[in-house]
């Protein structure tokens, strides 16, 4: 009882091991630094898919730790790209705008700079005038705060809504796919002050930085790595303990935990709002490595596609979200990439980039039917371990309940 | 004796069917007390009022030397007033192990800071420990409670309900489905928690209520029937009608 916490827990160790070699080959690989044997577009899309890793790590803390089927934090995830989208945005084109009044005769005033600032970012739809919700876009340090700020406030509105009339189950899905919805239908008016569908763009240019875009990649690769290994070193500690007993416990059967005397609501909030920081600061780092971000991002399917991901890597265990998130989108792109060749089936013609959902569905439906521990099912296997025999029975009375087949002796 | 709790009034209805009606109860500081009465008599129902669980229609539930009211709390501060309950079917946390049911339920803070960083302090696991051979289970500590027969799985239960160190406990039926030597068991336990505590036992088999020589009350359609020695209540005819005449 008394090792460390990483004797406790060796697939830790092994995790962060494989993460810091895989960095470590990518560097060697890429253009940047190494030999260029990975072009810096892949270097970008494997930096993407670790911050998909961790927002799967935050999916699986609130869905197969706490049992709340959360589908709407891609919300989180695209707010959190949003908010360093915004600093990008305008410190960029403030440092072309100051450059072009620079050739005039008289030295620009701030009001000018500002104004031609806002003519750049707004002129698409069809504004010049600087939103309230801009008013610290010209600071990195405040923007990088609201990264985490601004979900966690809507998650902690939300959540404490939510659970406070205990809504549970489905109906706390279709609530949170609705929270989603909303927000998508929000930023998609070109008042809403983020520019409506266009999103913001040209995020990966970093302002002031010269260095060309092979190294650029490399740094939010790095960044990547690391927010992807501390926020699963944070997800581990948070389960191993007794709060970890207390979220599975409110997971199988949460009103046994009520009358233990823990307040299942507040416990229920912690995760929800931890969850959603989280996820802000993994779109932090993604869509800088996108280039843009659009309402379109958090559409409802993108929060469905990241219980998709959780559930095909096997919930309840951190790796298994980890492998599902990046097993599953880089497949995704590499079928939706149109480098398969066509399947000509008499009448019948399978383009993969149309029929990759399909697959998709189809393998998420045989996963949950018949391998409900997923991909990290297998580590079960090699190792060993035994799933009980309950008759079927689920580990608890919730409908977040662990599944017989989920469970291991 | 003081009194420790105090159910004054007490009725609730369901769809317009008079589950509790008019019910009053009070229990002492450390009292063993049976509950019986047929089928559909509100034994369940009471135990959900005074847990939070459901909230009367009308009447008074009043706790401790400060009479405080019940109504209006949360299940979880009743539970942490110190009313600890355990439930008709064994319900433990199937998918973890002996040792994290107790160590969870054990007296403690239950703020969500608190357990974040909770560290088991050494006289914790004593704790622990010292439960789990109260409850028969010392070898079994690492197993999953999933794994558990039912008769340890309603052990476990009990040892869940003394580590929170409740003042009152709720007991419902918590011979059931074991051999008569686990009940023997069973029955000292309870009669020793009674020591120090308020026992509230929900019991069908009379043998098991003669074994544990306390008050008894009968609940008939919601209401007190009878209450006195078993004796007592076994000579009452309207008991004899209503329940033991079947």
């Amino acid at each position: 009882m008394r090792d460390s916490f990483v004797a406790r827990h060796p697939s830790v160790l092994i995790f962060l091991a494989l993460l810091a070699l895989f960095t470590l080959g990518v560097t060697v690989l890429a253009e940047g630094f190494g030999i260029g044997l990975i072009s810096t577009s892949f270097v970008k899309t494997l930096g993407k898919t670790m911050c998909l890793c961790l927002i799967a790590v935050a999916m699986d803390l609130i869905w197969g730790y706490c049992g709340i089927l959360s589908l709407g934090h891609f919300a989180f995830f695209g707010l959190g790209g949003y908010m360093i989208g915004m600093w990008l945005m305008y410190e960029r084109t403030r440092l072309i705008v100051e450059g072009s009044l620079a050739q005039g005769a008289l030295p620009p005033t701030e009001q000018e700079i500002v104004a031609a600032i806002g003519t750049q970012i707004f002129g698409v739809v069809g504004s010049s005038e600087f939103p309230l919700v801009w008013a610290f876009a010209d600071s990195l340090a405040l923007q990088l705060a609201l990264v985490v700020l601004v979900p966690g406030l809507l998650a902690l509105v939300f959540g404490w809504l939510a659970f406070r009339s205990r809504v549970t189950g489905v109906y706390l899905s279709i609530l949170t796919q609705a929270m989603t919805l909303a927000l998508a239908l929000y930023l998609f008016q070109n008042d809403s002050g983020l520019r409506g569908n266009n999103g913001l763009s040209g995020l990966q240019n970093l302002p002031g930085v010269e260095a060309p875009q092979s190294v650029v990649s490399l740094w939010f690769f790095w960044a990547s790595a690391l927010a992807l290994a501390l926020g699963y070193l944070l997800a581990a500690w948070i389960v191993s303990g007794k709060f970890g007993s207390v979220i599975r416990g409110i997971r199988d059967n949460e009103a046994r935990v009520r009358f233990l005397g823990y307040s299942v609501e507040i416990y229920k909030l912690a995760v929800f709002t931890l969850t959603a920081c989280i996820a802000g600061i993994a779109g932090a780092l993604y869509y800088p490595q996108a280039g843009i971000v659009n309402p379109a991002e958090i559409a409802p399917i993108a929060s469905i596609y990241l219980a998709v991901w959780v559930a095909i890597g096997g919930r309840g265990r951190l790796y298994g979200a980890v492998i599902g998130a990046a097993f599953v989108s880089l497949v995704s792109s590499w079928f939706t990439g149109g480098q398969i060749p066509d399947l000509a089936l008499g009448p019948l013609t399978i383009r993969w980039v149309d029929w990759w959902t399909i697959v998709l569905g189809l393998s998420f439906v045989l996963v949950t039917l018949f391998a409900p521990s997923g991909i990290g099912g297998l580590f079960d296997l090699w190792q060993g371990r035994r799933h009980p025999d309950r008759h079927g029975a689920d580990l608890g009375p919730n409908a977040g309940a662990l599944r017989e087949k989920e469970a291991t002796e | 004796m003081s009194t420790l709790l105090e159910v004054s009034g007490v009725s609730v209805s369901f769809d317009g069917f008079k589950a509790i009606n008019n019910l009053s109860f009070r229990i002492g500081q450390a009292e063993m007390r049976a509950v019986i009465g047929p089928n559909g008599a509100g034994k369940t129902t009471f135990m959900d009022i005074v847990t939070g669980k459901t909230r009367p229609d009308e009447g008074r539930v009043l706790w401790g030397e400060r009479s405080q009211s019940l109504l209006g709390m949360s299940e979880a501060q009743i539970a942490r007033a110190g009313i600890g309950r355990k439930f008709q079917k064994p319900t433990v946390f199937e998918d973890q192990s002996v040792h994290e049911n107790l160590l969870m339920a054990l007296k403690g803070r239950r703020g969500p800071w608190a357990v974040l960083f909770y560290r088991p302090a050494a006289a914790d696991l004593a704790r622990v420990d010292e439960l789990a051979a109260e409850i028969g289970l010392a070898d079994h500590l690492a197993r999953k409670a999933g794994e558990l027969s039912h008769g340890q799985k309603q052990w476990l239960e009990i040892g869940m309900l003394l580590a929170q160190e409740p003042r009152l406990l709720l007991v419902d039926e918590p011979a059931a489905g074991m051999t008569p030597a686990e009940r023997e068991h069973t029955t000292a336990i309870l009669v020793e928690a009674a020591k120090t505590r308020a026992v509230v036992v929900v019991e069908h088999d009379m043998e098991f209520v003669r074994r544990l020589s306390c008050k008894v009350t009968v609940l008939h359609e919601g209401a007190v029937l009878a209450e006195g020695s078993l004796d007592h209540v076994t000579a009452d005819q309207r008991v004899i009608d209503v329940y033991l005449g079947r």
